[in-house]
């Protein structure tokens, strides 16, 4: 290796070997193209094959299914993309204050503030999760206050809910994904906020902008490749989550992702559940590439 | 909204206090309309911390702003007409040169807000750039697009807070001049905050100096030069020779006889404060002559030190009390003396200043050595 | 209610702060509790009982050590592999930048559930038994990206002159890489391990897919003690969980904090 210390020619930054690069690379993306793209193919093959578990599958390329698939499950497609559209959406006004007072405001603070947003990260969102359906059990406190605050009547008001209690509804399924991935809204919103030179806004309000026409032109064009990443970071894994409409739902929340699993593992129908599956992933893909469009991979990663 | 404040800025009895710290004591200046005004300073003098107050960026502990007759202590930053060039430029990255120009005219909705910031773009020579982002241009450049910025709007002040000191030499001293080209040509009232007093003195009309959040000095810069009022003036506006003086005996024909270490000196009547007999006096390095030729008051001493730069030769001499002095002789020809040699410093009575000697002959001194 | 109007943003960011911990002090709380039943959702009576006896429902801790293994070897593996990637990014000129980037940010973008299911019927073409194995490259899979993300964050904030500092005094490139890059890029390397631990410690719907009956992680097992009732010993390990998370994540911030103060200093 020390001859490339001598390697001659060389202006100020020396000529790395060409193979170093690749061979750094290499071991890293084989296991992804391996454990991660060839899946992507046997996926799309397996929706194309005919047969049972049993007696075994053949490739047929059955496109039917694909139209079988969405024929029968449109509504939790929607459902999924509706609901992890509503959390992220709640997941960015949540976020957005808390990262900004964080990155802006907490001084000494900050770093007791970073620990405490990523600790429950930290922690089994299983048993968290499981920890809601104690919060908003029929006879604990929350309940109890939402019913003298209308808040139930409200809920059910906006089909949010069947009856007076928040358990097993569309509420406490959306609410449950929207403190899920919280996390992954406020640590990029953080980072992008946490770059904003707060002279920046200084200048705004000298130039005669008010506290909001400065948060609208400057602090929120800045932070909005905070944004892409967390609503990307946010709706991504929602759509696809069922352990919340599983946990905190009832059988009209039912989401894409939990047919998906039980096809594959209960049911056992493969080539319906591959389908599905696919198809799961198209719609992400299609909507993440519009985001990725305008940001740019580079960003993102 | 832009006439109606346009006059004087006031400042009457202007505090800032963080915590147990005050930044700025009870400040009283007023700064007429149209000038070029600077706040000169060390960093932490409190000039930033007043100008911050003037721009309505920081909220005064006490004390009163006016622009004019119009009281604008409460008025928050974006209801002044008052813009600032701030230090790091705050340009906005994610908007073109155009736009960041335009910003403060379609906050205040500004019809022409297009036609007034290509203008202003050519003011600053900057015509071609407008449809670049700011993160593509030289600082030199930034540096102009944010005084468009700024000046656009047409303010009743301008507030101007160190906004050279990014620029490497040349550029600074290139933009100096253009800048007081540009104040002349619009007229608007400047306050410029910085620490390179050079900088105070070529731009100008009317320097105050701070220290520790008070003011030293108000006066034009040739004022201030000949004359500074304190040691900390004296050795923070170029650099002085201090001498230990003690007066003898009343004045005659206009002079004050007094000894340093044994040496008679004669100084200007009208000079020394009355009643004042221990003294520092002061004398610039330019105003001492090597020889006898420069005058009646003569010192001896040996040459330390001789650093050549180019238009001048900078002596460091030390007298036989161990006082090191710097003369700087124009380099007109004559012979230069060489380190080791015994020379005579000379000069005429007058061309000295007086000042009380319970003064600390080093204030000033630091600030100038460590400020980057 | 000026002060309000003053503090809004503080109120704000308090009561988002508590949404999300709310549900560790539940877990904390109900970790004391003395169920009746098989279901711990109720308050009932302070007991010591799952404390002293963490390991009391069957199978429990059988799990737990089954998750900190698969953890431990997929979080090490795929910060090595994801370390090396990110140096590829962060430090060197190759052909085909475009397309890294875009296998690395994939599998981030892809939902769980279909990256479950494809290696799924990937493992049941390659005939690879489910199992703690299949588990073990699944959490790799998935860790690789975040990892490449933490680190390539630091390298990039690493000045590459140092390392031609380093060439220049004499280093050949791979002692350039051990004695300035390596130490430099520690913090980062670092937070990668650690957010890769906890994403395979925590996962389940992946893990649905490639485990078998004989291969039950933590999650899984609190998965199905939920359907049946959830032991209290699943609060008590939870809540030894997050105390662990604080612990390691504050004594990493102290160790920053005073690595930058002597750098200071």
């Amino acid at each position: 290796m020390a001859e490339a210390a001598l390697a001659p020619g060389g202006p100020a930054r020396r000529r790395r070997r060409s193979w170093v690069p690749y061979a750094l690379l290499a071991p890293g993306l084989l296991w992804l193209a391996v454990f991660f793209v060839a899946p992507m193919v046997t996926l799309g093959s397996q929706s194309l094959q005919e047969g049972n578990v049993y007696d075994g599958y053949t490739l047929t390329g059955n496109v039917g299914i694909y139209a079988d698939a969405v024929g029968k499950y449109w509504p939790h497609l929607l459902r999924s993309v509706g609901y992890a559209a509503t959390a992220t959406v709640f997941a960015l006004l949540l976020a957005y204050p808390l990262a900004y007072f964080m990155a802006q405001k907490a001084g000494r603070w900050k770093n007791v503030l970073l620990v405490l947003v990523v600790a429950p990260f930290f922690t089994s969102f299983l048993i968290r999760t499981l920890a809601w359906r104690t919060i908003l059990s029929d006879t604990g406190p929350v309940t109890e206050v939402a019913q003298a605050l209308h808040l139930t009547d409200l809920l059910q008001l906006l089909h949010l809910t069947n009856n007076d209690t928040l358990l097993s509804s569309k509420f406490a399924v959306i609410a449950g994904l929207t403190y899920n991935f919280l996390p992954f809204m406020i640590l990029p919103l953080y980072a992008a906020l946490d770059r904003l030179d707060p002279r920046l806004v200084e200048a705004a309000g000298d130039l005669y902008a008010s506290p909001w026409q400065a948060f609208r032109h400057v602090t929120w064009p800045l932070s909005l490749p905070g944004v892409v990443a967390g609503t990307l970071l946010t709706f991504i894994p929602a759509a696809g989550d069922f352990i919340n409409s599983r946990l905190l739902g009832n059988t009209q929340t039912v989401m894409i992702g939990q047919v998906i699993d039980s096809q594959f593992l209960r049911v056992l129908d493969y080539p319906l559940a591959a389908a599905l599956s696919f198809v799961l992933l198209l719609m992400i893909l299609g909507l993440v590439t519009a985001y990725v469009r305008r940001a740019g991979t580079e960003e993102l990663v | 909204m832009a006439e109606h404040g346009a006059g004087d800025l006031r400042l009457t009895g202007l505090t800032k206090r963080f915590g147990d710290f005050t930044a700025v004591h009870p400040l009283d200046l007023t700064i007429p309309r149209g000038s070029f005004f600077a706040l000169l300073g060390p960093s932490g003098c409190g000039k930033t911390t007043t100008l911050r107050m003037v721009a309505g960026l920081e909220e005064p502990s006490g004390g009163t702003i006016h622009l004019g007759d119009t009281d604008v202590t409460g008025t928050r930053a974006h209801r002044r007409n008052v813009n600032t060039v701030f230090q790091s430029y705050a340009l906005f990255p994610h908007m073109t040169v155009l736009d960041n120009v335009m910003f403060g005219l379609r906050r205040k909705g500004d019809k022409q807000a297009e036609a007034k910031a290509r203008e202003a773009l050519e003011l600053v020579q900057l015509g071609q750039a407008g449809g670049r982002r700011p993160g593509q241009l030289s600082g030199g450049m930034q540096q102009r697009v944010a005084l468009a910025r700024a000046l656009v709007n047409r303010p009743d002040v301008l507030l101007l807070d160190e906004p050279l000191g990014a620029l490497d030499l040349k550029l600074r001293r290139q933009m100096q001049i253009e800048l007081k080209r540009i104040q002349q040509e619009v007229g608007l009232t400047f306050v410029h905050v910085t620490h390179d007093q050079e900088e105070a003195m070529t731009m100008a009309d009317h320097i105050a100096v701070m220290n520790a959040g008070r003011i030293e000095q108000l006066a034009d810069p040739a004022t201030l030069y000949e004359h500074p009022a304190s040691t900390f003036v004296a050795n923070f506006l170029g650099q002085s020779n201090l001498l230990r003086a003690r007066v003898e005996g009343g004045a005659r024909d206009g002079l004050v006889r007094a000894n340093t270490e044994g040496q008679e000196l004669l100084l200007a009547a009208d000079s020394v404060p009355e009643g004042l007999t221990d003294l520092w006096v002061g004398v610039r390095p330019e105003k001492l002559t090597l020889g006898e030729a420069g005058g009646r008051n003569r010192l001896g001493g040996r040459v330390v030190d001789a650093s050549f730069t180019g238009v001048a030769t900078q002596y460091v001499v030390r007298t036989p009390w161990g006082a090191d002095l710097v003369v700087v002789q124009q380099n007109d020809g004559s012979a230069r003396a060489t380190p080791g040699e015994d020379v005579t410093l000379s000069w005429e009575p007058g061309r000295e200043f007086v000042l009380d000697a319970a003064q600390d002959d080093h204030a000033g001194l630091d600030e100038v050595a460590v400020d980057g | 209610m000026a002060w309000v109007r003053r503090h809004l943003l503080f109120l704000a960011a308090v009561l988002v702060l508590a949404y999300m911990l709310v549900p560790n002090v539940v877990v904390a709380v109900f970790s004391f509790n003395d169920p009746v039943g098989r279901y711990n959702y109720t308050w009932r009576a302070f007991s010591l009982d799952a404390w002293a006896n963490p390991c009391g429902a069957a199978g429990i801790c059988q799990s737990l050590g089954l998750s900190l293994r698969v953890g431990l070897v997929a979080s090490l593996t795929a910060t090595v592999l994801g370390t090396m990637v990110a140096f590829a990014l962060g430090r060197h000129r190759f052909r085909g930048r475009a397309g890294t980037n875009l296998l690395i940010f994939m599998p981030m973008a892809t939902p769980e559930v279909v990256m479950g299911s494809s290696l799924l019927t990937l493992f049941l073409m390659m005939g690879l038994p489910a199992g703690t194995l299949a588990i073990t490259i699944a959490h790799i899979m998935f860790c690789i990206s975040f990892v490449v993300v933490a680190v390539k964050a630091r390298v990039a904030t690493l000045d590459p002159r140092l390392e031609e500092a380093a060439a220049d005094l004499g280093a050949t490139p791979l002692q350039t890489f051990l004695r300035v890059t390596f130490p430099l890029a520690f913090p980062g390397i670092l937070a990668g391990a650690l957010l890769a631990f906890s994403l395979s410690f925590d996962d389940y719907i992946i893990t649905n897919f490639t485990a078998s009956p004989s291969s039950v992680t933590f999650p899984m097992y609190v998965w199905g003690a939920a359907q049946r009732g959830a032991p209290v010993q699943v609060n008590v390990i939870g809540t030894l969980m997050f105390l662990v998370a604080l612990l390691v994540v504050v004594a990493g911030q102290a160790l920053a904090a005073r690595r930058e103060r002597s750098r200071a200093g």
